[in-house]
């Protein structure tokens, strides 16, 4: 494990992305909220320090006093993580990404997500590659979605990713961590974070992928679509907070049969 | 001259400046980021960098996303 630091102290306990080191493990979307107001308390009760954020075309001509995300979720104060959403080529996401960059006045820091196609918005691996070996090769610090296959993910950290993020099924599925093995092994392989991103439906999908020894938990429309989503922040919060204390507590192995948590000695029947 | 700024035709007088179109559009000191025909134009050349006839020009923001 790279940065896991074998500490009971949870202030001690952070992890480094592109050199710059994180204490909260939750990291949240900024998408599908009700309005910037709910966006703004539900990423404040997260305690999330890494939001990401979509970029696209402003509205000429229209809302021209509205505020701005980036008014409500101000980047001294939060490490803005500019995504590549909707992207389908490699081509589309490296220009998304030296736009975002320009727009954060020269923040390398992405994350890079090139999808397959609108159904399952599956990653597109090909693509992502060859966007990852584009960006590195620009001097993006990448934090990447991807498939949850080990190799692949090996071969995102190898080409350079300062991140890498399988996907615990499908976005905005909430189908939970499908292929916890798969998780394992990249988490196993890795020299880079490991972060869960995508597939979250509740706070026990979150403790999950930090037991399995994950890095951080990137999640959206599991809070921003809750009935509470300010509640739901919270709860995300501490489950990703109990799931690395359990990884780091380490688990009892599971047994097939029953071992008695009484003593045996000093019955008196 | 005629360019089309975020996919929509927009008619700017000869040598126009992307200062001057980030004015007309009301986007003065918003975090915005600009690309003509798929290149970054930086902040810092606004001033200085002239449209011309056919340019694509996008601009973009931040919003809600994943």
């Amino acid at each position: 494990m790279n940065t896991a630091i074998k500490s009971q102290d949870p202030l001690a306990d952070v992890f480094t992305i592109a050199g710059r080191s994180y204490r909260a493990r939750l990291l949240i979307g900024t998408g599908k909220y009700k309005d910037l107001e709910e966006t703004r308390r539900a990423v404040e009760a997260s305690g999330a320090e890494i939001v990401t954020v979509a970029i696209r075309r402003t509205n000429i001509g229209q809302h021209k006093d509205a505020p701005n995300l980036l008014e409500v979720l101000p980047p001294d104060r939060y490490t803005i993580l500019p995504n590549t959403a909707g992207c389908y080529t490699a081509e589309d996401a490296v220009r998304t990404c030296r736009l975002a960059r320009e727009l954060l006045d020269g923040q390398a820091l992405v994350k890079l997500e090139v999808l397959g196609d609108e159904k399952t918005l599956y990653p597109n691996v090909t693509e992502t590659l060859k966007a990852a070996e584009t960006l590195v090769g620009e001097d993006f610090q990448v934090m990447v979605y991807t498939s949850d296959d080990p190799l692949i993910a090996k071969r995102l950290e190898q080409i350079g990713c300062v991140a890498v993020m399988p996907l615990g099924a499908p976005i905005g599925s909430g189908l939970g961590i499908r292929n916890p093995y798969n998780i394992l092994s990249i988490v196993e392989n890795a020299s880079v974070p490991i972060l869960v991103d995508a597939g979250v439906g509740t706070a026990s999908d979150a403790a999950i992928a930090m037991e399995l020894g994950c890095d951080g938990v990137l999640m959206n429309t599991a809070v921003a679509l809750a009935r509470n989503p300010v509640l739901m922040a919270m709860a995300m919060q501490k489950a990703v907070a109990a799931g690395r204390q359990a990884y780091l507590a380490g688990r009892i192995p599971r047994k097939r049969f029953a071992s008695a948590s009484s003593p045996l000695d000093g019955k008196f029947f | 001259m005629q360019i089309t700024v975020n996919g929509k035709p927009a008619v700017l007088p000869e040598s126009s400046t992307a200062q001057e179109l980030i004015q007309r559009l009301e986007l003065s000191g918003k975090r915005i980021a600009l690309e003509v025909n798929g290149t970054i134009v930086p902040r810092s050349t606004y001033h200085s960098h002239q449209f011309h006839e056919g340019d694509h020009v996008e601009v973009v923001h931040a919003i809600g996303g994943g």
